[in-house]
């Protein structure tokens, strides 16, 4: 699959109000927002970028619902050989040295926009789509690690043996590197990631998706709203994925 | 009389076979280890996803920074025009091809997907270290080729000067491609030092030049002869002050992570409490690769060959636990993610890794000597790499 000609939109949420309002017979306005929408088969647009907003207050320690749905969804499987398995997506549990707070907490792939991974691939295997998203391409990872080397957030898993059981929309074999997709299949068709959908299920609401970009969209008002954070912001690499309550 | 007349090939012997054979076994062992890693998958080897470069990478590392150090000898004979030094040019420069071809070999049989070798000589991402370094690799072995045809015909030896000073500043700028291999790891907190770029040129020097007094011995032991002493006496001064020098950079190193770029918690861990870390650093890199190979170089009372011979396999011993200890030291140190938070995971944040090398590896590791010997092997028996006048036999 080349997931750089595949085609995202934009997020449900735009594209209901969009809906609603052209039922709402306001056309003129809103048909400006939908030409900007992009249709199916178009590619990438960097008119987007797709992030993830996590809310520590609400996350709790012990709840793994992100993870459970994370490894269902791509069939991410258990060799009983923990150091070697995948973990796209994995549950960090911290304490406050100097107040003894605990917090806890989901890690992924952050979708740097300056994606050290992306820099150092000899192949360009590694790549960030036009939206953001960053991905390896599975015909090109020559399994060189050398991308794991250089993540500052450890996000990526290498594969260390024959899998099984694996998904057509998540493509992955021995011997390639993998990470979060941001579950690009499910954005490219206007869904939000498994994760994502997992956590609110679970009640907890404490992951927002959507795109930074849009001013109107939930995230973006969130972002703009509220004090955030990216992990290691010293090292500059601009994360798609930004933490509150940290 | 031309200058070729001066070199011989090495002739069938029973040392030739018996030394060939050995390399030969070793290298069959390395590409056994590589099938089983392959077919089975990386989790047989002591790798995972904490430590996702091991001991492969370690011997990979190490043959390629020694390759480039091992045209030392051709490089002071033609481009400081040093004549005592040139019966060894021709030998330095095959073993540099030797050396390269034994540590590309490991690094191609480690990666996840060695069948894919053809995609990454057709696929280039340009801001890619890594990929400049493939091109560095190929440039070198294909400079040192036409210096060593330079050499090999008297019609071109007048070219030998400009093409040798090329390869040597190829060679600067490979062992610098090498050690920027790391500098570019920016979140690693065991790779962040400026002195990288030139501790790995030291240590190109060093790790080289043991290599070509060990293997030149062995060539002219089994061609029936011995070094010439003088010579060999040059190159073991020239060793010490290379060991002297690798040991002023990594102190300097050290001295920065502690002072200036502030890694207290990761030089506790290397210097202090890091278990088989610490022990490999001060026992074996430091105390038995460095102090004792360089009292056993640099004090005139131990000149005897079996001294030499000693200091420059402890250089070997130490070099390999240098590169040991800064790759698998540097991974198994977690990253700090969460300042002023103690962590925990399933995905072994906060903990030191666990990393033992399993026989796979280690196999695939040695093969890469294994290679680069047997190359060396059979260079010298097909074409006049031995100098006439250091054999014992064949003298005319
Ligand atoms: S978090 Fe790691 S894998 Fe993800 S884009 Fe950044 S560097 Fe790449
Ligand atoms: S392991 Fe694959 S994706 Fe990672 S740097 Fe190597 S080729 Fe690129």
């Amino acid at each position: 699959m080349d997931m750089k000609n595949s085609s995202p939109r934009r997020t449900f949420f735009t594209q209901a109000s969009a809906g609603v309002a052209l039922l709402a017979l306001a056309p003129g306005v809103r048909l400006v927002d939908l030409a900007l929408a992009r249709a199916q088969d178009e590619p990438a647009s960097a008119a987007q970028r797709w992030g993830l907003l996590v809310d520590v207050d609400r996350c709790v320690s012990g709840c793994d619902a992100c993870v459970s749905a994370c490894n269902t969804e791509h069939g991410l499987g258990d060799s009983e050989r923990p150091q070697t398995d995948a973990q796209w997506i994995r549950k960090v549990d911290l304490v406050d040295h100097n107040t003894g707070r605990q917090l806890s907490l989901p890690l992924m792939c952050q979708h740097c926009e300056e994606p050290p991974c992306v820099d150092v691939c000899p192949t360009g295997a590694s790549f960030r789509r036009a939206d953001g998203i960053v991905l390896v391409d599975k015909h090109t990872c020559i399994g060189c690690r050398y991308c794991m080397m250089a993540c500052p957030y450890k996000a990526r898993s290498f594969i260390h043996e024959d899998l099984t059981g694996q998904k057509t929309h998540a493509p992955r074999g021995k011997g390639a590197v993998e990470s979060c997709t941001l579950c690009v299949h499910r954005v490219d068709r206007d869904e939000s990631p498994a994760c994502v959908e997992a956590c609110t299920d679970a009640g907890r609401e404490a992951l927002v998706f959507g795109d930074i970009n849009d001013r109107n969209d939930p995230l973006a008002t969130q972002l703009a709203e509220t004090t955030t954070r990216e992990l290691r912001a010293d090292l500059k690499l601009n994360t798609a994925v930004r933490y509150r309550g940290l | 009389m031309m200058k070729s007349a001066y070199f011989q090939s090495v002739s069938s012997s029973r040392g030739y076979w018996l030394i060939s054979a050995i390399a030969g076994v070793i290298t069959l062992a390395g590409l056994i280890g590589a099938e089983h890693m392959e077919s089975a998958g990386h989790w047989v080897t002591g790798m995972s996803n904490q430590v996702v470069w091991g001991v492969p990478h370690v011997f990979a590392i190490f043959l390629i920074v020694a390759a480039s150090g091992a045209l030392n000898t051709a490089s002071i004979a033609s481009v400081f025009a040093r004549d005592d030094y040139k019966p060894l040019a021709r030998l330095s420069a095959l073993l540099a091809i030797a050396l390269l071809s034994g540590g590309l070999a490991v690094l191609v049989l480690d990666l996840g997907r060695p069948d894919r070798l053809i995609v990454a000589m057709t696929h280039y991402n340009f801001k890619s270290i890594f990929a400049w370094n493939i091109f560095l690799y190929i440039g070198f072995m294909f400079i040192v080729g036409i210096y060593l045809w330079m050499m090999f015909e008297p019609r071109m030896n007048r070219f030998t000067a400009r093409v040798g000073t090329a390869a040597f500043i190829w060679r600067l700028v490979l062992t610098t491609g090498t050690g920027s291999i790391f500098g570019f790891l920016v979140a690693r907190e065991a790779f962040d030092s400026a002195v990288m770029a030139p501790l790995f040129i030291v240590m190109s020097l060093s790790f080289g030049t043991a290599l070509t007094l060990l293997i030149g011995m062995l060539i002219f032991w089994i061609n029936g002869a011995t070094m010439d002493p003088a010579l060999a006496q040059k190159l073991r001064r020239l060793l010490g002050f290379f060991v002297i020098g690798v040991a002023y950079l990594v102190a300097v190193d050290h001295l920065t992570k502690l002072y200036v770029t502030g890694h207290h918690q990761l030089e506790q861990f290397i210097l202090v409490d890091g278990g088989i870390y610490t022990l490999l650093f001060w026992g074996v890199q430091i105390l038995l690769g460095t102090v004792v190979p360089a009292i056993l170089l640099l004090l005139p009372r131990f000149c005897q060959r079996g001294y030499l011979i000693a200091a420059a396999l402890l250089v070997v011993v130490g070099a390999l636990t240098q590169v040991y200890v800064l790759i698998i030291g540097g991974q198994v140190f977690p990253l700090e993610l969460f300042p002023g938070y103690s962590v925990t995971s399933t995905f072994y944040d906060g903990v030191i890794a666990d990393y033992t090398p399993s026989l796979a590896e280690l196999a695939l590791g040695m093969g890469g000597m294994g290679l680069a010997v047997l190359v060396t092997l059979i260079g010298v028996r097909i074409l006049p790499f031995v100098p006439v006048q250091m054999t014992g036999k064949n003298q005319d």
